[in-house]
């Protein structure tokens, strides 16, 4: 019950589809979508594998309460091993694919091997066949929903494929649903054009009804809803100004990354903030945000939905961007616009289009362009080299970087090696600021201490939808921290790490904490899943699940010495706000977290550890 | 006192909770090819539109019906589809100018909004305000309010 208890294995080298039976042993262990997949993932795959090649895997999982009437339960997780980071890769969405494929009888679905053309999955319920997608290959995302759609002739169809910079390697590449929702971190994309697989296609008639107490799981769903209605972030904050709510808050507290994080404040914040959002361009007379739009079952309703000015230098030759699109979120907004100083709010947004377009990660994209701009300032890098002037602030070279990167033309393709990869090869690798070669998002770990234990220690290198602290050092959420001090920061890393690995692998989304504890989220999977769901067991899941993800990453090769952060963060003070003056703390906390989770001081699993979690 | 759907585009988010709730009081599971309400996107316009019967006072579909297989449930008005004489003729799916009312290959009759027997779940899972059960004489005042609002930015004729 919450589960189909189907999975659907693809062997994309053969060509066929066969459905097995789910291992309901660890779905008591791991529940779904990230946990549950992660399991089969390390069961199944080298961790010394390159992630490009055909014995890599990719996984997508739905979680238990994906498809039902849960709040936010409709999303799904891409799962293998990543070829930005060489680690673990577990990316996220929403949208309405997930929820289709739960509804068409699939749990997940693993894919194997490498296709030799072409080729894209097509669902419909318990029906699934791989079909050729010569005439795909080379579209975006957009245009390949489209096709399908068509095709099929069925609009109800729902679409998760990769574009162009999937295609061509681009090594952050996202697998993009529904238009605008991505599964967007560590090259999820890139692995599924590696195997030539271009699209999922899914159709989903079957419905859910496997629900352990219907009426039970009914009266915890709406009491659940109820909490996200009455709480000022998920009630009022989120959809008005979406998770550009942000913007001048962080800029405030100085934990702003700017210019590839040379200053922690930015002039320009409040021109890209979700408040200018809402305000009438003075071109036009019309708002960048149209509406607010909410993913399957979602009832907080974040999503921008946003129309740039048709004038605007970035798209008076593009109609197609003309229509209302996924707007600014505000880590796009951040990586597009601050880590670059640029403060043109629709370029910033049609940056995003192009992002969604062809699938590539804006957070990793942007702070790529932060890195370039840093060395076009330094001379290292010229506009011979890179095609143009290439400025902070400057919002041309922005576009055309973002152009140039899908589509792999010119400069574009050394943009899509990242930033790590980039920076080192110009001799400069100090000014990746990245970890495990993962760029960080949009909280600077001067100004917001927890965060930067949170980047350092991912799993799937810097992140910060792994432990969110920011809810604590910033907004209160459980318990207000100060978000300048590092004492108790580890024990607080690893609470948020471990219940979002829970939520993570429930189907629901972890945006939902900003109002939700775990108690809330036990009410539902109780009342929905086989088997007896205590916060405990949940908590413990987490943990759980944390702990493999680490063995994963030890076995592929990562030491203590990957949980690091940047050099600048350590040794370049803050410059101005609450932070002035201040580093980051890392590697005060790192031993400290290292203690709390149970590992030696290499950031080894101790056995103790691993045998009380039945690792 | 006669209650009617009312339906306010402009606050809907496109959740589908609407469709999941319709599904589930219908046929006891979460199933959106299932549900008696739609929700369509209108993508390039940013606009999400919730659809449904609205309760014809002089119903085509009823008028149509060869085996009078819809008939009118007296307390809350809705026409409802009695599935048992329902042929599957699909003729009231032709006469309806809205295309409320849908065949469902799985039974082999058609299904259309029936009000829940006068608590519509629809409205009750709306999170927004998008989809509400109002006195039927009221429907469309809250809309002829607002433009009534609008009218104090007229220009006025001066004395």
């Amino acid at each position: 019950m919450g589960w189909t208890r189907k999975i659907l294995r693809v062997d994309l080298t053969n060509g066929q589809c066969k459905s097995e039976p789910l291992n309901m042993q660890w779905a008591q262990q791991y529940l779904g979508q990230r946990g549950l997949a992660t399991k089969y993932f390390v069961e199944e795959v080298d961790p010394k594998v390159d992630p490009l090649a055909p014995a890599n895997k990719l996984i997508m999982a739905t979680g238990p309460l994906t498809g039902t009437m849960a709040s936010t339960g409709g999303r799904y997780s891409v799962i293998t091993k990543g070829p930005l980071t060489g680690a673990i890769a577990c990316s996220n969405s929403g949208g309405y694919f997930g929820a289709e494929l739960k509804m068409a009888g699939w749990d997940m679905i693993i894919f194997e091997g490498r296709s030799p053309k072409p080729v894209h999955l097509s669902i419909e319920n318990d029906k699934a066949e791989l079909k050729d997608a010569s005439h795909l290959w080379g579209k975006t995302t957009w245009d390949t929903e489209e096709i399908i759609k068509k095709t099929h002739q069925d609009p109800q169809t729902r679409v998760a494929s990769i574009g162009r910079a999937g295609e061509n390697g681009v090594l952050y590449a996202c697998v993009v649903n529904d238009l605008h929702r991505a599964a967007g971190r560590s090259g999820v994309g890139t692995v599924m054009g590696s195997k030539n697989l271009k699209a999922v296609a899914v159709r989903g008639t079957a419905g859910v009804s496997g629900i352990k107490d219907f009426k039970a799981f009914m009266a915890a769903t709406v009491a659940a809803k109820k909490v996200l209605a009455d709480h000022p972030v998920t009630g009022a904050g989120l959809p008005k100004y979406g998770t550009q709510v942000l913007m001048n808050v962080i800029n405030e507290m100085g934990a702003l990354p700017t210019r590839n994080s040379q200053d922690v404040q930015f002039e320009g914040a409040r021109d890209i903030s979700g408040e200018a959002m809402h305000e009438k361009r003075p071109t036009d007379g019309k708002a960048n945000l149209v509406t607010n739009a909410a993913c399957f079952g979602c009832t907080i309703a974040c999503g921008r939905v946003s129309q740039v000015d048709q004038n605007h230098f970035s798209v008076v030759n593009s109609p197609k961007y003309w229509g209302a699109s996924g707007g600014l979120e505000y880590e796009n907004a951040w990586s597009l616009g601050a880590a670059n100083g640029v403060n043109d709010l629709d370029a910033l947004t049609v940056a995003n289009y192009i992002c969604n377009e062809d699938g590539m990660d804006p957070i990793t994209f942007g702070a790529t362009v932060g890195a370039v701009m840093e060395l076009f300032t330094m001379g290292v890098l010229s506009k011979e080299q890179l095609g143009m002037e290439s400025p902070f602030g400057s919002a041309q070279a922005l576009i055309d970087f973002a152009h140039m990167t899908a589509e792999g033309r010119g400069f574009g393709k050394e943009l899509g090696l990242g930033s790590k990869r980039l920076t080192e090869k110009y001799g400069h690798p100090e000014l990746s600021m990245t970890v495990k070669s993962q760029e960080f998002p949009a909280y600077d770990p001067r100004g917001i201490q927890g965060i930067g234990l949170a980047y350092a220690t991912s799993n799937r290198g810097a992140c910060h939808l792994r432990g969110y602290t920011v809810a604590s050092e910033v907004f209160g959420i459980p318990v207000k921290t100060d978000p300048l001090a590092t004492e108790g920061k580890a024990d607080l890393v690893k609470a948020f790490q471990d219940a979002t690995g829970a939520f993570d692998s429930s189907g629901l989304c972890v945006f939902t904490t900003f109002a939700w504890t775990l108690a809330d989220l036990q009410t539902q999977v109780d009342t929905a899943c086989e088997g007896t769901w205590t916060m405990e067991k949940l908590n413990e899941l987490g943990e759980r699940i944390w702990n493999m993800e680490r063995l994963f990453n030890n076995a592929a090769g990562f030491t203590a010495k990957d949980d690091d952060l940047p050099p600048r963060l350590k040794t370049e003070p803050a410059k101005t706000g609450p932070a002035k003056g201040l580093v980051s703390g890392v590697e005060k906390m790192l031993p400290e977290y290292y203690k709390a989770r149970g590992w030696d001081a290499q950031g080894v699993p101790s056995k103790d550890t691993l045998a009380r979690l039945g690792l | 006192m006669q209650k009617s759907l009312y339906i306010d585009a402009n606050k809907c988010t496109g959740c589908l909770q609407c469709e999941m709730a319709c599904s589930y009081e219908n046929y006891g599971m979460f199933n959106l090819s299932k549900s008696r309400i739609k929700v369509f996107n209108f993508e390039h316009e940013g606009r999400k539109v919730p659809y449904t019967c609205t309760q014809c006072a002089d119903a085509w579909c009823m008028t149509a019906c060869p085996v009078d297989a819809i008939r009118i449930d007296a307390a809350t008005g809705a026409k409802i589809v009695h599935e048992d004489v329902c042929v599957g003729c699909k003729v009231c799916t032709i006469a309806c100018p809205f295309g409320t009312i849908n065949y469902v290959a799985d039974s082999g009759k058609v299904q259309k909004c029936d009000l829940c027997g006068g608590d519509p779940a629809c409205a009750t899972a709306c999170p927004t305000g998008a989809i509400t059960y109002v006195d039927a004489d009221w429907t469309g005042l809250d809309k002829m309010r607002q433009w009534a609002a609008k009218t104090d930015t007229q220009p006025r004729a001066s004395a």
